[in-house]
């Protein structure tokens, strides 16, 4: 359907795993380093698609399909934690969570 | 090695509208202070990445980001972000009726529309060469090929749920009796 350069499509999902990982480094919000987690996975998935467009298979959208499963449990896991660290210390500063430090 | 395509397809232009408008929504989302605001922009970016999956001959798969992804996944974000009530001022909520702060998203959602509605109108029948891939095809390549793989993600998602039923549920704090 389109016939953008491969090199291309794959820069543009590196992008955006690259604008994921600065957020991640960038920000102590906790929600906000989940989200960047997300951007991070999907474009992951992005490149499996990529991949089987261009070789017409369908390994690539199955590949997705465990991503997506994936991903959902570790934002069930990770928002309860988040529910759990700010019940404890009314902030969600991940630098506040320092206790195991000293 | 580059792979070089015939570069003047108008349908290409599609693809880079919709992958402006991805990254420009992610970067207000990784970069905004309101965290409503920023998940309203990562939305729109998981939009945009669907319309680019569509473009892709993945229709299946731009469906699952839509429905899992953007309506799944973010609202468990947007519920847990108010549940915390971060960053929600009541004098703030009168900032979000002057047109600055809904103007860009509402813009970058129209560009959006206009592209997918575009590109489904001047979808071309189906070649045998470059039919989408049918969610048939996937399905059976998933409960063939990648059964074992499909049987350890239901593992991983009981161990999700058992998981968040233990982490979510409030226990009541006990400190050992040494630690008073």
């Amino acid at each position: 359907m389109i016939t953008v350069p491969v090199n291309i499509q794959i820069l543009f999902a590196g992008i955006l795993f690259l604008l994921g990982l600065i957020g991640l480094l960038v920000r102590r919000n906790m929600i906000f380093m989940l989200m960047s987690i997300e951007i991070m996975f999907n474009s992951a998935g992005l490149v499996f698609i990529i991949a089987g467009t261009h070789w017409k298979q369908p390994d690539g959208q199955v590949m997705f399909i465990f991503i997506l499963a994936v991903t959902a449990v570790e934002v069930a896991i990770a928002l309860a934690l988040l529910l759990q660290v700010h019940h404890h210390f009314k902030t969600v500063d991940s630098d506040a969570v320092n206790s195991l430090k000293d | 090695m580059i792979s070089y395509h015939d570069n003047d397809n108008p349908m290409n232009v599609f693809f880079y509208i919709a992958a402006l408008v991805a990254i420009i929504s992610t970067i207000l989302a990784i970069s905004g202070r309101n965290a409503i605001h920023s998940l309203l922009f990562l939305i729109l970016s998981l939009l945009a990445i669907s319309v680019i999956f569509y473009l892709l001959n993945a229709p299946f798969i731009a469906a699952l980001e839509v429905i899992i992804y953007a309506g799944a996944i973010m609202v468990l974000f947007i519920f847990v972000t108010m549940m915390l009530n971060i960053g929600v001022e009541p004098e703030e909520e009168k900032k979000w009726m002057n047109p600055g702060m809904w103007i860009v998203p509402s813009i970058l959602a129209g560009i959006l529309l206009f592209d997918l509605l575009v590109a489904i109108k001047a979808h071309e029948p189906a070649i045998s060469d470059n039919a989408p891939i049918q969610p048939k095809q996937v399905g059976i390549s998933l409960f063939t090929t990648y059964l074992l793989a499909v049987e350890i993600a239901a593992i991983l998602l009981m161990a999700g749920v058992i998981g968040a039923y233990h982490l979510g549920s409030q226990k009541k704090k006990v400190i050992h009796r040494f630690l008073k």
